[in-house]
Protein backbone atom coordinates (compact mmCIF):
# COMPACT_ATOMS: atom_id res chain seq x y z
CA UNK A 1 0.00 0.00 0.00
CA UNK A 2 1.10 3.56 -0.91
CA UNK A 3 1.13 6.50 1.33
CA UNK A 4 -1.88 8.52 -0.02
CA UNK A 5 -0.41 11.84 0.69
CA UNK A 6 3.44 13.42 1.63
CA UNK A 7 3.94 16.18 3.91
CA UNK A 8 4.82 19.10 2.93
CA UNK A 9 7.69 20.87 3.34
CA UNK A 10 7.94 22.87 6.66
CA UNK A 11 9.87 24.98 8.23
CA UNK A 12 10.07 25.31 11.96
CA UNK A 13 11.90 28.36 14.09
CA UNK A 14 14.84 27.58 16.57
CA UNK A 15 14.76 30.05 19.31
CA UNK A 16 14.27 28.24 22.57
CA UNK A 17 14.19 25.52 24.72
CA UNK A 18 10.40 25.00 23.62
CA UNK A 19 11.40 25.15 19.94
CA UNK A 20 13.74 22.36 20.83
CA UNK A 21 11.19 19.66 21.91
CA UNK A 22 8.85 20.75 18.95
CA UNK A 23 11.46 20.28 16.38
CA UNK A 24 12.16 16.71 17.64
CA UNK A 25 7.99 16.46 18.21
CA UNK A 26 8.00 17.19 14.39
CA UNK A 27 10.92 15.62 12.62
CA UNK A 28 9.74 12.08 14.58
CA UNK A 29 6.41 12.82 13.50
CA UNK A 30 7.72 13.25 9.61
CA UNK A 31 9.98 9.76 10.18
CA UNK A 32 6.64 7.75 11.37
CA UNK A 33 4.86 9.05 8.69
CA UNK A 34 7.49 7.99 6.30
CA UNK A 35 7.81 4.40 7.59
CA UNK A 36 10.89 5.14 9.03
CA UNK A 37 11.56 1.91 12.29
CA UNK A 38 11.46 3.07 15.69
CA UNK A 39 15.99 2.96 16.10
CA UNK A 40 15.94 4.85 12.88
CA UNK A 41 13.38 7.29 14.20
CA UNK A 42 15.00 7.17 17.54
CA UNK A 43 18.99 8.17 15.61
CA UNK A 44 17.56 10.98 13.44
CA UNK A 45 15.48 12.66 16.56
CA UNK A 46 18.89 12.50 18.35
CA UNK A 47 20.86 13.87 15.17
CA UNK A 48 17.51 16.69 15.28
CA UNK A 49 18.15 17.68 18.93
CA UNK A 50 22.06 17.75 18.72
CA UNK A 51 21.96 19.98 15.63
CA UNK A 52 19.03 21.97 16.67
CA UNK A 53 20.76 23.04 19.91
CA UNK A 54 24.26 23.83 18.08
CA UNK A 55 21.74 26.20 16.29
CA UNK A 56 20.01 27.71 18.88
CA UNK A 57 23.88 27.72 21.31
CA UNK A 58 25.57 28.54 18.99
CA UNK A 59 24.13 30.00 16.29
CA UNK A 60 22.37 31.91 18.46
CA UNK A 61 18.83 30.77 17.32
CA UNK A 62 17.65 29.88 13.54
CA UNK A 63 15.57 27.65 11.62
CA UNK A 64 14.95 24.15 10.48
CA UNK A 65 13.64 23.28 7.35
CA UNK A 66 11.93 19.40 7.19
CA UNK A 67 11.39 17.96 3.70
CA UNK A 68 10.13 14.26 3.03
CA UNK A 69 12.43 13.14 0.20
CA UNK A 70 11.05 10.25 -2.10
CA UNK A 71 12.85 8.38 -4.76
CA UNK A 72 10.55 6.30 -6.12
CA UNK A 73 12.18 3.38 -4.58
CA UNK A 74 13.06 4.79 -1.10
CA UNK A 75 11.88 7.27 1.21
CA UNK A 76 13.60 9.70 3.14
CA UNK A 77 13.68 12.94 5.62
CA UNK A 78 15.98 15.66 4.59
CA UNK A 79 16.40 18.16 7.31
CA UNK A 80 18.40 21.89 7.13
CA UNK A 81 19.70 23.44 9.95
CA UNK A 82 20.56 27.11 9.13
CA UNK A 83 21.61 29.82 10.96
CA UNK A 84 23.15 33.27 10.96
CA UNK A 85 25.47 33.14 13.72
CA UNK A 86 29.48 33.43 14.02
CA UNK A 87 30.48 30.46 11.64
CA UNK A 88 32.52 27.67 12.63
CA UNK A 89 36.30 28.90 12.00
CA UNK A 90 37.91 25.45 11.91
CA UNK A 91 35.61 23.10 10.56
CA UNK A 92 37.57 19.53 11.19
CA UNK A 93 38.31 20.68 14.59
CA UNK A 94 34.52 21.49 15.35
CA UNK A 95 33.44 17.77 13.84
CA UNK A 96 36.35 16.05 16.16
CA UNK A 97 34.82 14.12 18.66
CA UNK A 98 34.72 15.69 21.99
CA UNK A 99 36.11 19.17 21.02
CA UNK A 100 33.75 22.28 22.65
CA UNK A 101 34.08 25.43 22.28
CA UNK A 102 31.60 25.71 25.33
CA UNK A 103 31.21 23.64 28.24
CA UNK A 104 29.51 20.18 26.22
CA UNK A 105 30.57 17.13 25.73
CA UNK A 106 31.58 17.95 21.98
CA UNK A 107 29.56 15.12 20.59
CA UNK A 108 26.80 16.92 18.80
CA UNK A 109 28.09 17.22 15.63
CA UNK A 110 30.19 13.96 14.97
CA UNK A 111 27.84 12.14 16.86
CA UNK A 112 24.66 13.17 14.77
CA UNK A 113 27.05 12.51 11.33
CA UNK A 114 27.10 8.94 12.43
CA UNK A 115 23.66 9.07 13.34
CA UNK A 116 22.58 9.92 9.57
CA UNK A 117 23.07 8.75 5.97
CA UNK A 118 23.97 11.66 4.80
CA UNK A 119 25.48 14.48 6.04
CA UNK A 120 26.62 18.25 5.22
CA UNK A 121 27.89 21.80 6.62
CA UNK A 122 28.36 24.61 5.09
CA UNK A 123 29.38 27.21 7.54
CA UNK A 124 31.13 30.64 6.53
CA UNK A 125 32.86 32.87 9.19
CA UNK A 126 31.07 35.77 10.32
CA UNK A 127 27.77 35.08 8.00
CA UNK A 128 26.52 31.75 9.48
CA UNK A 129 26.18 28.08 9.54
CA UNK A 130 24.09 25.84 7.70
CA UNK A 131 23.87 21.79 8.63
CA UNK A 132 22.15 19.49 6.13
CA UNK A 133 20.98 15.40 7.00
CA UNK A 134 19.94 13.23 5.44
CA UNK A 135 18.39 9.84 6.21
CA UNK A 136 16.38 7.02 4.60
CA UNK A 137 13.69 4.76 5.72
CA UNK A 138 14.85 1.97 3.61
CA UNK A 139 18.65 2.91 2.25
CA UNK A 140 19.05 2.91 -1.40
CA UNK A 141 22.09 0.44 -2.40
CA UNK A 142 24.45 2.79 -4.31
CA UNK A 143 24.80 5.75 -1.81
CA UNK A 144 24.55 3.39 1.06
CA UNK A 145 27.27 4.92 3.74
CA UNK A 146 29.94 2.34 3.19
CA UNK A 147 32.76 2.19 6.56
CA UNK A 148 34.52 5.57 7.10
CA UNK B 1 4.81 16.56 48.43
CA UNK B 2 6.60 14.78 46.32
CA UNK B 3 7.60 16.31 43.10
CA UNK B 4 10.24 18.81 41.36
CA UNK B 5 8.08 21.04 39.67
CA UNK B 6 9.35 23.19 36.72
CA UNK B 7 7.84 25.75 34.86
CA UNK B 8 8.46 25.52 30.88
CA UNK B 9 9.45 28.52 28.63
CA UNK B 10 6.34 28.78 26.75
CA UNK B 11 4.41 28.86 29.69
CA UNK B 12 3.76 24.96 30.47
CA UNK B 13 4.11 23.14 33.45
CA UNK B 14 5.95 19.91 33.92
CA UNK B 15 6.70 17.64 36.99
CA UNK B 16 9.05 14.82 37.39
CA UNK B 17 7.93 12.94 40.18
CA UNK B 18 10.28 12.29 42.83
CA UNK B 19 9.16 9.46 45.33
CA UNK B 20 11.43 8.67 48.43
CA UNK B 21 11.34 5.13 49.06
CA UNK B 22 13.08 4.12 52.72
CA UNK B 23 16.53 4.70 51.33
CA UNK B 24 16.12 5.89 47.64
CA UNK B 25 14.74 8.25 45.99
CA UNK B 26 12.91 7.62 42.76
CA UNK B 27 12.87 9.58 40.01
CA UNK B 28 10.55 9.12 37.17
CA UNK B 29 11.38 10.86 33.74
CA UNK B 30 9.13 10.92 30.95
CA UNK B 31 8.71 12.43 27.73
CA UNK B 32 9.70 15.24 26.22
CA UNK B 33 12.45 17.26 29.10
CA UNK B 34 12.98 20.83 28.44
CA UNK B 35 16.91 21.71 28.61
CA UNK B 36 16.35 23.99 31.36
CA UNK B 37 13.98 21.71 33.15
CA UNK B 38 16.79 18.90 33.44
CA UNK B 39 19.09 21.66 34.89
CA UNK B 40 16.26 22.71 37.77
CA UNK B 41 15.61 18.68 38.55
CA UNK B 42 19.72 17.93 38.71
CA UNK B 43 19.34 20.97 41.19
CA UNK B 44 16.11 19.53 43.36
CA UNK B 45 17.35 15.78 43.31
CA UNK B 46 20.66 17.41 44.90
CA UNK B 47 18.62 19.06 47.42
CA UNK B 48 16.48 16.13 47.96
CA UNK B 49 19.44 13.90 48.65
CA UNK B 50 21.21 16.17 51.08
CA UNK B 51 18.06 16.82 53.01
CA UNK B 52 16.74 13.36 53.33
CA UNK B 53 20.16 11.60 53.33
CA UNK B 54 19.23 8.99 51.04
CA UNK B 55 21.89 6.63 49.79
CA UNK B 56 20.51 5.37 46.53
CA UNK B 57 19.23 7.19 43.41
CA UNK B 58 17.10 5.27 40.92
CA UNK B 59 16.36 7.30 37.36
CA UNK B 60 13.62 5.85 35.45
CA UNK B 61 14.08 6.56 31.85
CA UNK B 62 11.64 4.17 30.65
CA UNK B 63 9.25 6.72 29.60
CA UNK B 64 12.38 9.09 27.90
CA UNK B 65 12.04 8.45 24.13
CA UNK B 66 15.67 10.06 23.05
CA UNK B 67 18.67 11.12 25.20
CA UNK B 68 21.02 13.57 23.66
CA UNK B 69 24.37 14.99 24.20
CA UNK B 70 22.60 17.39 26.48
CA UNK B 71 19.99 14.99 28.52
CA UNK B 72 23.32 12.49 28.74
CA UNK B 73 25.37 15.10 30.85
CA UNK B 74 22.48 16.26 33.13
CA UNK B 75 21.91 12.23 34.00
CA UNK B 76 25.78 11.97 34.46
CA UNK B 77 26.30 15.15 36.31
CA UNK B 78 23.72 13.94 38.71
CA UNK B 79 25.00 11.15 39.29
CA UNK B 80 28.36 12.72 40.02
CA UNK B 81 26.85 15.03 42.40
CA UNK B 82 24.91 12.34 44.07
CA UNK B 83 28.15 10.56 44.32
CA UNK B 84 29.55 13.34 46.15
CA UNK B 85 26.75 13.49 48.95
CA UNK B 86 27.34 9.87 49.33
CA UNK B 87 24.63 8.28 47.25
CA UNK B 88 24.68 6.05 44.60
CA UNK B 89 23.00 6.63 41.01
CA UNK B 90 21.04 3.93 38.73
CA UNK B 91 19.62 4.36 35.44
CA UNK B 92 16.87 2.15 35.13
CA UNK B 93 14.54 1.40 32.05
CA UNK B 94 16.64 2.49 28.84
CA UNK B 95 14.90 1.69 25.78
CA UNK B 96 16.51 -0.23 23.30
CA UNK B 97 16.37 2.08 20.87
CA UNK B 98 17.86 4.68 22.72
CA UNK B 99 20.57 2.50 23.90
CA UNK B 100 21.56 1.56 19.98
CA UNK B 101 21.44 5.46 19.32
CA UNK B 102 23.85 6.39 22.47
CA UNK B 103 26.51 4.17 21.43
CA UNK B 104 26.53 5.72 18.08
CA UNK B 105 26.40 9.00 19.07
CA UNK B 106 29.28 8.27 20.88
CA UNK B 107 28.09 8.94 24.45
CA UNK B 108 28.88 5.63 26.49
CA UNK B 109 28.13 7.45 30.35
CA UNK B 110 30.78 6.12 31.93
CA UNK B 111 30.21 6.07 35.72
CA UNK B 112 26.17 5.61 35.05
CA UNK B 113 25.09 2.02 36.49
CA UNK B 114 22.51 1.27 34.66
CA UNK B 115 19.76 -1.45 35.50
CA UNK B 116 17.01 -3.39 33.31
CA UNK B 117 14.02 -1.90 34.95
CA UNK B 118 13.16 -0.09 39.02
CA UNK B 119 12.91 -3.39 40.29
CA UNK B 120 16.53 -4.74 39.48
CA UNK B 121 17.71 -0.98 40.07
CA UNK B 122 16.51 -1.36 43.69
CA UNK B 123 17.87 -4.47 43.93
CA UNK B 124 21.28 -3.48 42.58
CA UNK B 125 21.46 -0.41 45.18
CA UNK B 126 20.46 -2.86 48.24
CA UNK B 127 22.65 -5.39 47.25
CA UNK B 128 25.26 -2.72 47.00
CA UNK B 129 24.90 -0.81 50.07
CA UNK B 130 27.93 -2.01 52.18
CA UNK B 131 29.31 0.90 53.66
CA UNK B 132 33.02 0.97 52.44
CA UNK B 133 32.52 -0.19 48.82
CA UNK B 134 33.99 1.81 46.62
CA UNK B 135 33.29 2.33 42.50
CA UNK B 136 33.55 -0.64 40.48
N1 LIG C 1 25.70 26.31 14.29
C1 LIG C 1 26.92 26.57 14.78
N2 LIG C 1 27.44 27.82 14.72
C2 LIG C 1 28.68 28.09 15.20
N3 LIG C 1 29.49 27.17 15.76
C3 LIG C 1 29.04 25.90 15.87
C4 LIG C 1 27.75 25.53 15.37
N4 LIG C 1 27.58 24.20 15.58
C5 LIG C 1 28.71 23.78 16.18
N5 LIG C 1 29.60 24.79 16.35
C6 LIG C 1 30.94 24.70 16.94
O1 LIG C 1 31.37 23.35 16.88
C7 LIG C 1 31.72 22.88 18.18
C8 LIG C 1 31.38 21.40 18.29
O2 LIG C 1 29.96 21.23 18.25
P1 LIG C 1 29.35 19.96 18.98
O3 LIG C 1 27.88 20.01 18.84
O4 LIG C 1 30.07 18.76 18.46
O5 LIG C 1 29.78 20.17 20.50
P2 LIG C 1 29.15 21.14 21.60
O6 LIG C 1 27.88 21.74 21.09
O7 LIG C 1 30.21 22.09 22.04
O8 LIG C 1 28.83 20.12 22.79
P3 LIG C 1 27.64 19.04 22.84
O9 LIG C 1 26.86 19.14 21.59
O10 LIG C 1 28.31 17.71 23.00
O11 LIG C 1 26.86 19.41 24.06
C9 LIG C 1 30.95 23.75 19.14
O12 LIG C 1 31.56 23.81 20.41
C10 LIG C 1 30.98 25.09 18.40
O13 LIG C 1 32.20 25.77 18.64
MG1 LIG D 1 26.35 20.58 20.29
Amino acid sequence: MRAARHAAPATLPIGSDADLAWVRQQVRQAAAELGFGLVQQTKLVTAASELARNTLVHGGGGQVRITPLDTGQSQGLRLDFVDSGPGIRDLEQAMTDGYTSGGGLGLGLSGAKRLVHEFEVDSRPGEGTTVTVTAWATPVSPSRPGPP
Amino acid sequence: MTGAAGIGPAGGHFTVPVLQLGDVLLVTLQGELHDGMAEQLQQDITDRISHTRVTGVVIDISGVEIVDSFLGRVLAEIAAGAGLLAARTVLAGMRPAVAITLVELGLTLPGLRTALDVERAMELLGAASRPGEGSP
